[in-house]
């Protein structure tokens, strides 16, 4: 029932999402314009089909994606606060951008800004390679995982900084605007290819709900019923690292909505993660998508960057619930 | 089916805890329990019977070795219920005996787990939990709930760390009784970490005395508890008084 619910907002959100923006078309107007293409004028039709679709479609990707990798984390790691932002999977991300915008280290044939999110995601991964690799030598040090990840924070963080300190006027402006997160480099291929590894990483979550659902008894509770949770958790952390990676490589540091949407799904259907990654999924490409439409309108005739938005709706948010759930209890 | 450990050595990164300890057969429907003072090693010999800590030995229960077996095909046979309480969990009693039921296969199909786990509820007397959210019981509650989870799964050996610490004294006794009643019905054995010896006497039919890693002595509660072992292995001066239908009395007078 909550899911429906979700799904609906997510579709409702979606469409929001597609008919606001700078150009100012009415809605009728570009409902008519995805119906049938062929009314459209050429300009029109390049907004809709080349910018606001992809934009739109990509929010909600990178929405779902963030927040099914925070859900997961939160439990494999059994910290409430952990998420692809807050372990440094996203500052990890922001730190190879930073080097190929910077630097211009470039490779043959391949086009800057595909270099960018390359080196994006190869950090992104590489971070998360790293977390993993200290989970298996640490025989279950889960708290010293997360520790390790607030380390790889500050420590990208400031790397990050040390380019910035180096670089141009120019190169400058364009890292800043890549570390706030911003939907605005969508392209189908990149839609596409977000696509892809959402849908070949999500079955899996979804295999493992069961177990995971078990380890939140904790470790000890999980394997006497029979769940290798060393296993377990290196193939989650694996989804993780795709799901993150990808999705910061797009669009940039995106915080917040790994963080906050698992937490929604949790105050709304618990956490037999069965209903509670698919709910983690649905909040967190709601979320993203209001924030989106928001980016867009709330200064007209400028697009904020969404990273800015998602914090600014993410935060009253997640008060609220916990507000409301201190109440309850 | 009867379970014995032979030899068994347990050690962390750079220490042993448990060198070369081997117990006493314990047959099809015992209940037994091992005490000892703290740091005596009884919760790592009891993670090393359900496999969760890496140990050498043998560990057999009838032609099954134990140690042998994958996490998820010991599962079916051993079932283990640590000290630790889970905290901050959003879930549901019967989710979490769901959970226990469904984490990894067991004989029968996931379509009646609901009932399953509902019996099981039934069982340790918290049916009226079953709909209540884990992280809004009291720690008494959480221990009984994981009770549940952990005899939901048919086990035949059930291993029970310290599961009274939180009870008040009727639910003690209701849960010894539990444990008692669970051997007998199911065929199984069950084997507790108790710190009360009077408790430890009531419930079990064979007591292991543990001391630095190694067996003090084992046998039956009169056997076992005696003024000698509570002098030599708790230091302290004590007498052992018999009180009919099998109970025993232990009275402190003076530490050593």
């Amino acid at each position: 029932m909550v899911l429906l619910a979700l799904a609906v907002g997510c579709v409702a959100a979606l469409a929001l999402d597609v008919m606001v923006g700078p150009s100012s078309m009415s809605p009728w107007r570009i409902l008519e314009g995805l119906v049938r293409p062929s009314v459209l004028s050429p300009s029109e039709t390049a907004i809709i089909w080349q910018i606001r679709l992809p934009y739109a479609l990509m929010a909600i990707m990178v929405g779902a994606a963030l927040s099914l990798a925070g859900a997961e984390m939160q439990t494999v790691l059994n910290n409430p606060l952990a998420s692809p932002f807050t372990l440094g999977v996203s500052a990890a991300a922001a730190f190879g951008a930073s080097l190929s915008i910077v630097l211009g280290l470039g490779l043959p044939f391949v086009s800057n800004d595909t270099l960018t999110t390359i080196n994006a995601f190869v950090f992104a991964f590489g971070s998360v390679l790293a977390l993993q690799a200290l989970a298996r030598a640490q025989r279950g040090g889960v708290q010293s995982i997360v520790l390790f990840g607030i380390a790889l924070v500050f420590a990208f963080n400031a790397l990050t900084a040390l380019v910035q300190y180096v670089s141009s006027q120019e190169a400058l402006q364009q890292l800043v605007f890549w570390t706030m997160g911003s939907l605005s480099r969508s392209t189908w291929r990149s839609v596409a290819f977000m696509a892809v590894v959402i849908i070949l990483t999500t079955p899996f979550s979804v295999l493992a709900a069961r177990a995971l659902t078990a380890l939140r008894l904790g470790e000890d509770r999980a394997m006497s019923f029979g769940v290798n949770v060393g296993r377990l958790r290196f193939l989650s952390l694996l989804r993780v690292s795709l799901l993150s990676a990808t999705a910061v490589a797009f669009v940039g540091v995106v915080g917040f909505v790994g963080l906050v949407a698992p937490h929604i799904a949790r105050l709304l259907v618990g956490e037999d993660h069965r209903v509670f990654l698919p709910a983690s999924i649905l909040s967190g490409a709601l979320l993203m998508s209001l924030a989106s439409a928001a980016s867009k309108t709330l200064v007209p005739g400028a697009l904020l960057p969404v990273g800015i938005v998602t914090a600014v709706i993410g935060v009253p948010v997640f008060l609220l619930l916990i507000f409301r759930n201190g109440a309850k209890g | 089916m009867s379970l014995s450990v032979q030899n068994l050595t347990v050690g962390y990164r750079d220490r042993t805890v448990i060198n070369g300890l081997s117990l006493a057969p314990i047959a099809a429907g015992q209940v037994v329990s091992l005490v000892g003072p703290n740091g005596a090693g009884k919760s790592t010999l009891l993670r090393a019977i359900a496999g969760l800590t890496p140990a050498r030995g043998d560990v057999r229960l009838g032609d099954l070795n134990l140690g042998a077996m994958s996490i998820s095909e010991r599962a079916r046979h051993v079932a283990y219920m640590p000290q630790t309480l889970p905290q901050d969990v959003a879930l549901t009693v019967l989710e979490t005996v769901i959970a226990a039921l469904e984490a990894s296969p067991v004989a029968g199909s996931h379509a009646h787990s609901a009932d399953q786990a509902m019996q099981a509820l039934v069982k340790v007397g918290a049916a009226e939990l079953a709909s209540r959210r884990l992280d809004r019981l009291s720690g008494g509650q959480r221990q009984i709930a994981g009770l549940a989870q952990a005899m939901v799964r048919r086990p035949k050996v059930l291993l029970l760390d310290e599961p009274t610490s939180a009870l008040d004294l009727r639910h003690q006794l209701d849960v010894l009784t539990l444990a008692r009643t669970y051997a007998r019905e199911n065929d199984a054995v069950v084997i507790m970490v108790l710190h009360d010896l009077q408790s430890a006497a009531r419930a079990s039919d064979h007591i292991v005395v543990l001391s630095d890693g190694a067996v003090k002595i084992e046998g039956a509660p009169q056997q076992a508890i005696t003024p000698e072992v509570l002098a030599d292995v708790w230091q302290v001066q004590a007498r052992v008084e018999n009180c009919g239908r099998g109970l025993i009395q232990v009275m402190v007078d003076a530490v050593l």
